[in-house]
């Protein structure tokens, strides 16, 4: 499958200012309702309207039937600071405390500084997108998420010129997070990507899914999403944004180097060890069904152009 | 055969029954019935369970019913493959000959579980693809240890009747049912080979299996000493 990307972004974004997600407790219940709605209209709007017209489909509207219910997409995670059972993160993760929550940008950035998320949120406008969410472990869902491109806030933060990876860190808090008490991995988590990947306009900086404010087991307050990688590439809780020159030693690739590489592209020629990376199950299917190169998003190939990409897997 | 005749029988299949202790406790008829029926437990739950999330649309299996029936009937397999040769060491300790009857009937429950875990994998999870199953065989050794551990329990769960008992003769039977062990090990193998970064239930069945070995071990040089000193003393 072709999508066409075009350059200035055509995503209608939704009206709802970050502080509003973030207001008191009293006020959530309405803000959920709202961009609950936000959702919906942007769905069924202009983008579906643009889908029709064979515009571009960047903000994923042609995946709108196809949805993977909330339920699954809520309670079924790979969030190994919560215990390393899908199932666990969602209990374990219950009462995991997102306010205050400060993010900081540090580094080779022209702008370091330690924001408390509200202010880190409010520049930027919230969208929605639906994306293809394709697990190394072989397993997909379909997930409308809401936030804004990467990009955006790299051109924010002005990195400098010598800044060649971004490289993101989930909170690492043993008192909250009952599954990093066992070295289960090289706590915190760490991801990162090439500075031109992130800018890529998929690329995307994550605050919410089907249309309400992140559930904790899901990655709040602040997560990524790269939607033609393995979900592992995105980070969860994100407190730190760091930009440097070197290629970040990323959680899973220090864990297990012969299967898990810095790059992950979703890729169904080369497999994992210890399966085949061809075909997936997506949740709710019963059958498999065949992997789309980049998960089906072509358009960033040229990143990756000249790369032998079963060697930089 | 009376049933104490019966047990008197198998227990001397273990080559060391007669050395067993004088029979305290003598189960009741419905005991093995009852375990055979709880031992079936896990089987039936799953089977409703992934029923009823196609069917009724539930998450009692998770999102993804098909790897959590696959994941759960391979760790049933196991344990009772572990219950299986904890058997002879539990035997030996509390000195009731008659349990020995129960290491047939927790292997072949083992095995039971070990091939719905083969179904499962083959007909849901690679979808009857021949040229996965070969490639998976071929490319991945804990696939490769789980088959090999599952074949060897098939000569076992063959000449697990009396019968086969009776034809092949104490010695041979044991010494045949031996390949038991080499099946547990590779059970656990596979096990820890299969998860992805959690590792610490294969080491706990791990463990159980070690000490189950190590007390044999132990028993069996024990029981040399005591031969030797027999020999010894005439
Ligand atoms: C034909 C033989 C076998 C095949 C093809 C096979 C295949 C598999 C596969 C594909 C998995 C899942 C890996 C994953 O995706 O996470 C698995 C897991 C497992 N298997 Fe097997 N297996 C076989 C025999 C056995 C036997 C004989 C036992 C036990 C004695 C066993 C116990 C397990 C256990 C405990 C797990 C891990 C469950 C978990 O991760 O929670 N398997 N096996």
């Amino acid at each position: 499958m072709i999508i066409r990307v075009t350059p200035d972004h055509p995503i209608p974004s939704s009206e709802i200012t970050p502080e509003g997600v973030y207001q008191n407790r009293r006020d959530f219940v309405k803000e959920a309702g709202l961009l609950g709605v936000g959702l919906a209209a942007t769905l069924s709007g202009a983008r579906t309207a643009k889908a029709q017209q064979g515009g571009t489909s960047i903000g994923g509207a042609e995946l709108k039937g196809e949805l993977t219910p909330e339920e699954d997409v809520t309670s079924y995670n790979n969030f190994y600071e919560f215990g390393t059972g899908k199932d666990d993160p969602k209990p374990n993760a219950k009462n995991f405390r997102t306010k205050p929550w400060t993010v900081k940008v540090e580094g080779m950035v022209a702008k370091p500084a330690t924001y408390n998320i509200e202010d880190f949120l409010k520049p930027h406008k919230l969208e929605d997108r639906i994306y293809r969410h394709r697990c190394v472990e072989a397993w997909s869902m379909v997930i409308p998420w809401m936030g804004f491109p990467m990009s955006d806030l790299i051109k924010r933060v002005e990195p400098t010129a010598s800044a060649k990876y971004i490289q993101f860190t989930t909170a690492l808090d043993p008192q909250q997070m009952p599954g990093v008490r066992f070295p289960v991995l090289d706590w915190p988590y760490v991801e990162g990507l090439r500075l031109d990947e992130a800018m890529h306009p998929l690329a995307m900086m994550v605050v919410g899914v089907y249309g309400k404010m992140l559930p904790n087991q899901n990655g709040a307050p602040l997560r990524h999403i790269v939607p033609w990688k393995y979900g592992f590439k995105s980070c969860k809780s994100i407190v730190s944004i760091k930009f440097t020159d070197k290629q970040p030693a990323t959680a899973w690739a220090v864990a297990t180097p012969n299967e898990y590489g810095f790059f992950a592209n979703v890729n169904p020629e080369v497999d994992h060890p210890r399966w085949t990376q061809a075909r997936e199950r997506r949740i709710g299917e019963l059958r498999r069904r065949d992997t789309l190169m980049f998960n089906g998003y072509t358009q960033v190939a040229s990143l990756y152009s000249g790369m032998d990409l079963r060697r930089n897997f | 055969m009376t049933a104490v005749g019966e047990e008197s029988a198998l227990a001397s299949a273990d080559g060391r029954g007669s050395r067993a202790r004088p029979q305290g406790f003598r189960p009741p008829g419905w005991l093995h019935p009852l375990v055979v029926a709880a031992s079936i437990i896990p089987f039936v739950w799953v089977a409703y369970a992934f029923y009823s999330d196609l069917v009724n649309n539930t998450r009692l299996l998770t999102s993804e019913p098909i790897k959590e029936a696959e994941h759960f009937t391979g760790k049933w397999a196991l344990r009772f493959l572990l219950v299986c040769l904890a058997v002879t060491p539990l035997m030996r300790i509390i000195g009731l000959g008659w349990l020995v009857k129960y290491r047939r009937t927790f292997g072949l429950i083992a095995f039971g579980y070990a091939v719905v875990h083969l179904g499962i994998y083959f007909g849901l999870d690679i979808e009857l693809m021949w040229s996965n199953l070969v490639e998976d065989v071929l490319d991945r050794l804990y696939i490769t240890l789980g088959m090999l551990a599952l074949l060897l329990m098939v000569p076992l769960a063959i000449t697990s009747t009396k019968g086969w008992i009776k034809r092949l003769g104490n010695k041979k039977w044991n010494a045949l049912h031996r390949l038991v062990y080499v099946s547990g090990v590779l059970g656990v193998i596979h096990f820890y080979m299969a998860v992805k970064r959690d590792v610490r239930e294969p080491l706990l069945y791990g463990a159980i299996l070690a000490a189950s070995f190590g007390y044999r071990w132990f028993w069996n040089r024990r029981e040399t000493q005591r031969r030797q000193m027999t020999a010894l003393a005439r």
